[in-house]
């Protein structure tokens, strides 16, 4: 499985959720298979998608609010794990899209081979941890993980997805919006909620 | 002693006692500090009052990493649980960025050493998607009397924030009520980050 296959797992499954992205493939590959005017794309500041989406659900505890992470961002924000679970965010659900690499710069190998993020996000205290190793696991993962409201959650949950890197360089677009677009829409999509009462 | 505050602030028609110091350094040729250390305490705001400045202003979502000039700052907001104790200085840019988005005013307050770790956060997030936030930054390393690693710091604060086009005041006790009006009133003009910076002294 790799990221475009795992994305048209999961992306079919978010429904209204908010979700914020990493930069780089994850943010492109995402904007290619379905643009939503919920998914905020941080195409700069590595590592600060999960921060981002911590402040979005901790101001709208009744929004599900999704992150899309990889391997190098939360390695190079790993306080964001702790500070998550310090704070026990009920509706956040926290994706890592996991290929050992740093994918967007020529697939360097990143620690995450070596480092089970999973483990890390389980001290840090999430509620519900889970790993998915293929699109089977990851379809049942997410669509229970998503499915719940998160009012019958205990906290923030983790799903580690193992995927294979890209050997051959993906031809896909950069993101067209420009920044301020981005932040716009996400911003309406967010008091649409509002006014819906989600 | 506060007749020597009193006098000193008759210096000047609308004078405050920092700024008669600055006279007086000027016209005795010595520091600046040394003038202020005359063992005269200078007025401090305290935490509940400048927290409530703040809050009078719209600020309503308030994180960032501590630093000793704020801690009565820091202190008041956690007693009233509403402060976020982020890790990083850039994670809390971030944090806030995020807020900003879910209809919050946020505030992120850290030390001036905490502006250099979130340059990044500043230059590829807040400042090219204009999400703004209140950056209340202490400043270390004022007028070079410091621990050694605070002096480079220290000394580049102003032209960094300027290098960066971050709008920003120095606060002062007497005008600090102001300087948070004027910080809310321009991040809401310019949607970019807006600096309050904070020298020791300042605030209790």
């Amino acid at each position: 499985m790799n990221l475009a296959r795992a994305l048209s797992v999961v992306v079919p499954v978010l429904q209204d959720a908010l979700v914020v992205h990493a930069n780089g493939f994850i943010s492109r590959e995402s904007f290619n298979l379905e643009d939503r005017p919920g998914n905020f794309y941080m195409i700069g500041s590595m590592g600060l998608a999960s921060s981002i989406a911590l402040g979005v659900a901790l101001s709208k505890p009744e929004r599900r609010v999704v992150v899309f992470d990889g391997d190098g961002n939360v390695l190079m924000n790993m306080g964001s794990l702790a500070l998550i679970g310090a704070r026990q965010p009920r509706n956040l659900v926290h994706l890592v899209f996991d290929n050992e690499a740093y994918g967007s710069t020529g697939n360097q190998p990143t620690i995450s081979s070596r480092v089970a993020l999973d483990a890390v996000a389980r001290a840090s205290g999430y509620a519900d941890v889970r790993r998915a190793e293929d699109a089977d696991q990851l379809r049942a993962a997410v669509q229970d993980l998503l499915a719940r409201d998160p009012s019958e959650k205990n906290g923030p949950s983790f799903l580690l997805i193992k995927i294979e890197p890209d050997r051959e360089e993906r031809k896909i677009g950069r993101i067209t919006h420009e920044p301020r677009q981005i932040v716009s829409r996400f911003m309406e999509e967010i008091e649409k909620g509002d006014r819906e009462g989600r | 002693m506060p007749s020597l505050r009193n006098s000193l602030c008759k210096t000047q028609p609308k004078g405050t006692y920092r700024s008669s110091c600055r006279v007086l350094a000027e016209f005795l040729q010595s520091p600046y500090s040394d003038i202020l250390e005359l063992g005269v305490s200078p007025p401090m705001i305290s935490g509940p009052d400048f927290v409530q400045h703040l809050s009078a202003a719209g600020f309503d979502f308030f994180t960032g990493v501590p630093c000793s000039l704020v801690k009565g700052v820091i202190a008041t907001l956690e007693e009233r649980g509403g402060y976020i104790a982020e890790t990083r200085e850039d994670a809390a840019v971030g944090l806030a960025a995020g807020a900003y988005m879910a209809g919050k005013q946020p505030v992120v307050i850290m030390q001036n050493s905490g502006l250099g770790v979130c340059l990044n956060a500043l230059s590829s997030l807040s400042l090219i998607y204009d999400l703004p936030c209140l950056l209340l930054i202490t400043w270390r390393g004022y007028q070079g009397k410091d621990a050694p690693e605070h002096i480079i710091m220290g000394d580049i604060l102003p032209e960094l924030l300027s290098t960066l086009k971050i709008p920003y005041r120095v606060l002062e006790e007497p005008t600090l009520e102001d300087a948070i009006v004027w910080a809310a009133s321009t991040l809401k003009q310019t949607s970019r980050p807006t600096a309050l910076v904070l020298p020791p002294g300042v605030a209790a």
